[in-house]
C-alpha cells in the first residue's frame, strides 16, 4: 500500500477537522487557491518577458551567459528554460549592489571583447567567447593577469545566481531528483544505505 | 504626540507578549476565569495566507531570495512570519567592541510561528549550578518543581520522543518518534562507533491525532509555519483556545512603553503606543504579565521608571539587563560519499532533525565546565537558493560539468550544529542607550557581550567532535573555523542562536534576584515575567520548552493568589 495520500484527501479531512474544532483557523482551501493564484501569475509574465534592470542588449547577453553556465542536455533544459534570466533581473531590479556588479561586470565583459576582438560578446565567435570565459570562469587567471579580476567577480557572481536560478525552478529540482514536499500518512524511513 | 487615551475597560491580567510564555499565560488565566488583556507589537497573523507551506520556490517570483536577495538574511522568504534581525525604525545598539544580534518577531505567536520546534527538558543538575561546579548560581526552584508543568505542557502541545534514562536529557511524555533518515542512519552508527549518545529527538510536533489537531504529514517545512497545526506555534495552539473562553482581548500592533505604578506602589495600567495611529493608550488591569520576549521585557522594565522606582520597574536589586547569555554555537559539516549512492526517495520527514547527541560527556573530567548537544540535518532536501554557492566556488568553470557535479554533490553534506551552555559573565549584558529612541519614542537597548574562556574551549570541543563523527561515518570534514580572530572556533556571536535569556532573572533574594521562583516581582507584588527573562542559568537545552512551564506553573500561582485577595 502506497504511503500516499493526495492532496485533495488531505484538505478534505483538514476542512473536516477544522470545522470539528472551529477553534483552528485553518481553511487550507484558501491556502491552496492562493497557491495556484500564484502559479498562474508566475506563468503569464514568463512570456513576452520585459526585462525590469537590464537593457534589452545586456539582456541578451546575460541570457546567453546563463545558458552556457547551466546548459540543456539530454536529461533536462538549461538556466533559461529553468527562469533564472528573469529571476536574476528581477532580484538585480531591487539590489544596488547586485546592479553594480552585474551590470557592470556585462559592460566590462563587452568593452573587454571589444579591445580584443573588436566586437562585443555576443558578436563574438563562439572560439573568441569560449577564450574569454575560460579565462574569467577560474580565479587562478587573475593570478597571470590581474586586470582580469573584475570579471572573475563577476562571474562568480553570475554562476551562483544561475544555479540558484536554474536548481530552484521545476526542471532543476526533478533534474536532482528531490521527491517531497508530499502528504504522507507515515514517514516511511531510508531506503538500504550502500556502503561507503 | 496625540493625547492619552484612556481604556474605558479594566482587565484582571494584562499580559504583555504572544509568544510562547504570554500564549502559555493567556490559555491558563482565561480558563481560570479571569479577564485578560494581551498587547502584542505586531499584526495579527493567518495560517492560510501567512504560511508559505507545500509552496516550491519556483512559484514565487524571488524563489525564496526575497526581494533584493535580501531573505537569506532572516533565514528565507518561506518562514512564516518570523520577524528579523533589524527592524526598520526600531533599532537597537551594540557598546563598541561587543558583537551581539537580536532576533525579534513582532506579530502573534512571536518566534513561535517559525522556531525550531525542539523541547527539551532541563535536567536538574541545571537548576543547581554553583552547588555543582561554583559557578552562576542556583535557581531558586528545583527539577522537581518544574517537572509537573513540564508534563502539562508536554501532554498539552504534544511532543515526540523516546524514554531514554540519559541524565542529561529528562525523558517526558513522548509521542512516538518518526523512523530516521538516511542521514541520521549514517551518523547513528558513527555515534554508536565513538560512544557518543545519539536519540531520537523531542520535538514539538504531533504524530499522533491529538485535541483536534491533525498529526504531521512530514513535508519538513515546520519552519513556514503549519496550515494544520500539527507543530507547536502559541498563535495555532494557545491563543485560540484563550479566544474560546470568551474573556480574551488581544490588541495587535500595540507597542508598550511603560508599566505605571500606582500610589500603592502596584502596577496599575501599561501605557502603550497604537502604531497604526501613533497614539499612546492606556490599558489598566490588576495584574500584569510580562513576556515580550527576555530583552524586550528588560527594557520595559528599565524604561519603566517613576519616583517610586528610580532604576526601573522591580529593580531594586539592577539586576535588570544583567545576567545576559546565549547559547554557545558552533558549526561544521561533511560530506558522505555514501549518500550519493542512495536512490532518489522522499527524505523529508519532520521539519527538523529525528535525532540528536544529548550531552554525554557530563560524568567525565573535560577542559570546560558544563556541556553542549549536537543538532544535525542534511542530505536531499527541497532545493534553495544557495543550496550550491559554496559548490560553485570550490569547482568553478561552467557547463555540463558544473551542472552534473551539483547532481552529484546534491544530497551528500551533513550539517552539525553545537548548542552549549554560556555561564553569565559581567560584561555581557544589556542596558537602556540614553541617546536613542525608536520611531516610537521609546528608548532602545544597548547590549554588551563578551564571550568567557569556557564557552570558546566548548566551541573548540564541538568541533573536535564534528571531525570525529564524519570521520568515523566515512565522510569528509569542512569546516572555515580558525582558532583566532572574533570567532575563535566559529563560535557564534552572542545572540545568533537566538536563546537570549536571563535579563530579569529569579532568585530567593531580593538583593540578588528581581523575581521570586513564580515569576512574580519581589518590588511589586502583581507583576509577573515569565519568558526567559526569569532564568538563571542557560543550560545546553532550548529555552522554549522551559519557558512554557514556568509560563504556566507561574499563571496557575497567579490565579491562585488572585483567588485569595493577594494581588
Amino acid at each position: 500500500m502506497s504511503p500516499t495520500i493526495s492532496r485533495r484527501d488531505v484538505l478534505k479531512s483538514l476542512a473536516m477537522s477544522a470545522a470539528a474544532t472551529s477553534v483552528l483557523r485553518v481553511i487550507p482551501a484558501q491556502a491552496a487557491e492562493y497557491a495556484h493564484h500564484m502559479i498562474a501569475a508566475e506563468k503569464a509574465a514568463a512570456k513576452n518577458y520585459a526585462p525590469k534592470f537590464f537593457s534589452p542588449h545586456e539582456y541578451k547577453t546575460l541570457q546567453a551567459l546563463c545558458q552556457t553556465i547551466i546548459p540543456a542536455d539530454a536529461d533536462s533544459g538549461g538556466a533559461i528554460e529553468a527562469g533564472a534570466p528573469e529571476f536574476i533581473d528581477l532580484l538585480t531590479s531591487e539590489n544596488k549592489d547586485y546592479q553594480r556588479t552585474l551590470g557592470g561586470g556585462l559592460l566590462w565583459l563587452d568593452s573587454t571583447c571589444s579591445d580584443r576582438y573588436e566586437k562585443v560578446f555576443l558578436d563574438c565567435s563562439p572560439e573568441q567567447q569560449k577564450e574569454i570565459l575560460d579565462q574569467i570562469a577560474y580565479r587562478k587567471s587573475a593570478m597571470a593577469n590581474p586586470t582580469l579580476d573584475p570579471g572573475i567577480e563577476f562571474f562568480s557572481f553570475l554562476r551562483n545566481m544561475t544555479a540558484d536560478g536554474f536548481f530552484t525552478s521545476e526542471i532543476g529540482i526533478k533534474y536532482l531528483g528531490y521527491i517531497g514536499s508530499a502528504y504522507l500518512k507515515e514517514f516511511p524511513g531510508c531506503p538500504p544505505v550502500p556502503e561507503a | 504626540m496625540a493625547q492619552v487615551t484612556r481604556s474605558p475597560k479594566f482587565y484582571d491580567v494584562c499580559i504583555i507578549g504572544s509568544g510562547a510564555s504570554g500564549g502559555t499565560a493567556a490559555k491558563i488565566l482565561t480558563e481560570g476565569g479571569l479577564n485578560v488583556v494581551m498587547l502584542e507589537a505586531g499584526p495579527p497573523v493567518n495560517p492560510e495566507k501567512d504560511f508559505k507551506e507545500h509552496v516550491w520556490p519556483y512559484q514565487l517570483p524571488h524563489r525564496g531570495a526575497g526581494i533584493g536577495g535580501k531573505a537569506s538574511d532572516n533565514f528565507s522568504e518561506f518562514l512564516a512570519p518570523n520577524g528579523s534581525w533589524d527592524i526598520e525604525g526600531e533599532p537597537y545598539t551594540i557598546a563598541e567592541g561587543s558583537r551581539f544580534r537580536w532576533f525579534r518577531s513582532r506579530v502573534v505567536g512571536g518566534r513561535t510561528n517559525h522556531w525550531g520546534r525542539i523541547a527539551l527538558r532541563f535536567a536538574p543538575v541545571d537548576f543547581k549550578s554553583r552547588s555543582t561546579d561554583g559557578r552562576g548560581d542556583d535557581w531558586p526552584i528545583t527539577y522537581e518543581d518544574v517537572a509537573p508543568y513540564y508534563d502539562k505542557v508536554e501532554s498539552y502541545i504534544g511532543v515526540f520522543g523516546t524514554k531514554e534514562n540519559v541524565p542529561s536529557a529528562p525523558d517526558g511524555i513522548f509521542m512516538p518518534p518518526p523512523k530516521p533518515r538516511c542521514t541520521e542512519t549514517i551518523v547513528k552508527k558513527a555515534c554508536d562507533k565513538l560512544n557518543i549518545t545519539c536519540i531520537p529527538s523531542r520535538l514539538a510536533i504531533i504524530t499522533q491525532p491529538h485535541n483536534g489537531r491533525p498529526p504531521c504529514h512530514y513535508c519538513a517545512q515546520c519552519g513556514r509555519g503549519c496550515i494544520s497545526a500539527s507543530n507547536f506555534s502559541s498563535s495555532q495552539v494557545m491563543i485560540p483556545y484563550a479566544e474560546k473562553t470568551g474573556r480574551f482581548t488581544l490588541i495587535t500592533n500595540a507597542m508598550a512603553r511603560e508599566i505605571v505604578v500606582g500610589k500603592d506602589g502596584k502596577a496599575q495600567a501599561v501605557s502603550y503606543i497604537d502604531k497604526p495611529t501613533r497614539t499612546e493608550k492606556k490599558i489598566y488591569a490588576k495584574a500584569f504579565v510580562v513576556g515580550a520576549s527576555a530583552c524586550e521585557s528588560a527594557r520595559l522594565l528599565l524604561n519603566s521608571k517613576s519616583m517610586m522606582f528610580p532604576d526601573g520597574l522591580a529593580n531594586s536589586s539592577g539586576v535588570v539587563g544583567r545576567y545576559l547569555t546565549d547559547s554557545v554555537g558552533s558549526s561544521g559539516g561533511g560530506v558522505f560519499p555514501q549518500l550519493a549512492k542512495v536512490p532518489p526517495h522522499n527524505h523529508d520527514g519532520v521539519g527538523g532533525m529525528h535525532m540528536y547527541m544529548p550531552w554525554w560527556k557530563f560524568d567525565r573530567k573535560n577542559d570546560f565546565l558544563r556541556g553542549y548537544h549536537i543538532e544535525f540535518g542534511g542530505g536531499r532536501t527541497m532545493p534553495g537558493v544557495g543550496e550550491f554557492g559554496a559548490l560553485c566556488d570550490y569547482v568553478e568553470g561552467y557547463g555540463a560539468t558544473l551542472k552534473q557535479k551539483c547532481r552529484e554533490s546534491y544530497g551528500t553534506y551533513i550539517g552539525f550544529a553545537g548548542r552549549g551552555e554560556m555561564i553569565p559573565n559581567e560584561h555581557s549584558y544589556c542596558e537602556v542607550d540614553p541617546n536613542t529612541a525608536d520611531e516610537w519614542g521609546i528608548p532602545v537597548l544597548r547590549f554588551h557581550w563578551q564571550w568567557s574562556d569556557n564557552e570558546i574551549k566548548m566551541a573548540r570541543d564541538m568541533q573536535q567532535t564534528f571531525r570525529e563523527i564524519v570521520e568515523a561515518g566515512g565522510g569528509t570534514y569542512y569546516s572555515r573555523v580558525t582558532a583566532d580572530g572574533p570567532n575563535p572556533y566559529g563560535i557564534e556571536d552572542g545572540g545568533v542562536i537566538i536563546h537570549e535569556l536571563g535579563t530579569v532573572r529569579m532568585g530567593n533574594s531580593s538583593k540578588t534576584s528581581a523575581l521570586n521562583g513564580y515569576c512574580q516581582a519581589h518590588d511589586v507584588k502583581n507583576l509577573f515575567v515569565t519568558d526567559a527573562a526569569s532564568f538563571v542559568t542557560n543550560p545546553d537545552k532550548n529555552p522554549t520548552l522551559t519557558i512554557m512551564a514556568l509560563s504556566w506553573r507561574a499563571s496557575e500561582y497567579l490565579l491562585d493568589e488572585a483567588k485569595k485577595g493577594n494581588l
